[in-house]
């Protein structure tokens, strides 16, 4: 016994000296850059603009997505394998992983915190987990023909805990209402417009925009309506020309939205689509220097950052919104896979997976303020996402 | 009609490309890459599929390296599959087929 207690002093006087010694920290500069290749996330300060450390043990990242818990304090990482991880990026530790699917794209969390809903490709559709436990409150296979399954893009939050998404195999977009999760209810929108790939809702939750991968042009739902209804909006942009080969399927985000303008990436075409959100018509079709991935707004709008797929990766443009022309080009290294701009937008950080770096960059002077050594960075996420519709 | 799609590209390669011209260590290197990491955004960094369709051995077990060869260089039209022989020759894209059916190398792993 009185052993047992010394054992126990021992181990405890470590503990008690190391929690003495940290002040109470925030968490509004706190980011992850997810490491693809080594299964981790690098939790970063923005202000600091260092990696603190690492979350390992996570699983396939390819294409890993993460949201944020609104105290900033826990991510919600959505492996390719399928798990749900929930992580702490104070204590950085896992707090629970959860097996959810076979095959998983990415995930969103509601408005009011509670349910962290995952979209998956296999088996196709959505499940939705109390945000603390990750135990599973609903499953909803996208079943759009008996026994047929869809592989669900372009998930987002909409406000009142409801969810929307899009099924890649049967052209069609649904609203899941989980405000009594344990009865779901579904609204669905058919004949959308051929595969639609991603979606994104705008910042002010009003609009719901599917990219479509099959046909010229995007799907637009106006969720202020009393009837919402699908309408195309770009219908026809590449004016019946062959399109170029797509190496990489762009991501549509809230981002897009830049003032009353969206900025969209052309399917097949070198180009970012700009269109007027009070009309819904083009206003500008923008040359780029290849097929766009993530066409993102600074915060305040004033910018737009471009980059590209595959071979054209190594690049990032960024586009005046004022005069809608390209005035910079930059090659921060290469393959390039994400861009984040810290919350109010004075510096971007950008990932170059093959140059094992992230760079982070003055928005204003293009300067290069710190260069940060990261084992094949993709995504790279910044908890300001927490307060925000649609991330 | 799948199979059709997959057969006719097929009949379009040359028999001489399909007739092997290894790639140079180097080169082969790069290729590991270029499909773990490039193609990996849509089949998977480990080939277990996403918006395409998984590629591990099991999977491929049913399906000659020609034809794999045949959609890596033509693509597939009407999915989004793009043909990749901007990026390729057809004796690359012959090569990574015979990879990809016989169980794909990892980065770092020596090349059969």
């Amino acid at each position: 016994m009185r052993r047992a207690l010394v054992v126990l002093a021992a181990l405890l006087v470590p503990l008690l000296v190391g929690c003495a010694t940290p002040m109470p920290q925030g968490t509004g500069d706190l980011g992850v850059v997810v490491e693809r290749a080594r299964g981790a996330l690098a939790v970063v300060n923005t202000s600091t603009r260092q990696v603190l450390g690492q979350i390992e043990g996570l699983g396939d990242l390819s294409h890993a997505s993460v949201v944020f818990a609104r105290d900033g304090r826990i991510a919600y990482v959505f492996g390719r394998d399928g798990a749900l991880t929930k992580v702490n990026l104070l204590t950085r530790r896992v707090e629970v992983r959860v097996m959810q699917a076979g095959n998983s794209i990415g995930g969103a969390i509601s408005q009011d915190g509670t349910l962290v809903v995952a979209q998956n490709y296999q088996p196709g559709g959505i499940k939705a987990f109390d945000a603390q436990t990750l135990a599973l409150l609903a499953d909803i296979p996208a079943e759009f023909a008996p026994g047929r399954l869809s592989r669900v893009v372009g998930l987002a939050d909409l406000p009142g805990r409801r969810f929307i998404y899009s099924l890649f195999d049967a052209d069609q977009i649904w609203i899941a209402d989980l405000s009594d999760v344990g009865q779901p209810k579904l609204t669905r929108f058919t004949q959308i417009g051929r595969q639609p790939y991603d979606g994104l809702v705008t910042p002010d939750g009003r609009h719901y925009i599917a990219g479509l991968f099959g046909e010229d042009g995007l799907a637009l739902i106006d969720l202020w309506d009393d009837k919402p209804q699908v309408r195309r909006i770009l219908g026809g942009y590449g004016r019946g020309q062959e399109p170029l080969p797509v190496f990489k399927m762009p991501h549509l985000r809230g981002w897009a939205v830049a003032g009353r303008h969206a900025y969209l990436p052309a399917i097949g075409r070198h180009e970012v689509l700009v269109v007027d959100t009070e009309t819904w018509n083009e206003v500008a079709r923008i040359a780029v220097a290849g097929q766009p991935v993530f066409v993102m707004a600074r915060p305040d709008g004033r910018q737009v950052w471009v980059n590209f797929a595959v071979p054209d990766y190594s690049r990032v443009q960024v586009i005046d919104t004022r005069t809608r022309q390209v005035v910079r080009t930059l090659e921060p290294g290469k393959a390039v896979l994400h861009l984040e701009f810290t919350p109010r937008g004075e510096a971007v950080w950008i990932s170059s997976r093959d140059a094992n770096r992230v760079s982070v960059i003055d928005t204003e002077r293009f300067t290069t303020l710190a260069a940060l050594d990261v084992d094949a960075p993709s995504g790279v996420f910044f908890t300001s996402r927490a307060a925000r519709i649609g991330f | 009609m799948r199979a059709m799609a997959l057969l006719l590209p097929g009949a379009l390669m040359s028999a001489a490309a399909l007739a092997q011209d290894t790639p140079s260590a180097a080169r082969q290197h790069e290729l590991v890459r270029l499909v773990r990491q490039d193609c990996g955004s849509c089949h998977g960094m480990r080939l277990t599929g996403g918006l395409g369709p998984a590629l591990t051995r099991d999977v491929l077990a049913e399906r000659s390296p020609k034809s794999v060869a045949a959609t890596i260089f033509h693509g597939r039209p009407g999915t989004p599959m793009p043909p990749w022989r901007s990026m390729l020759s057809e004796s690359e894209a012959a090569w990574i087929a015979e990879q990809l059916v016989a169980g794909f190398p990892t980065e770092g792993q020596g090349v059969r």
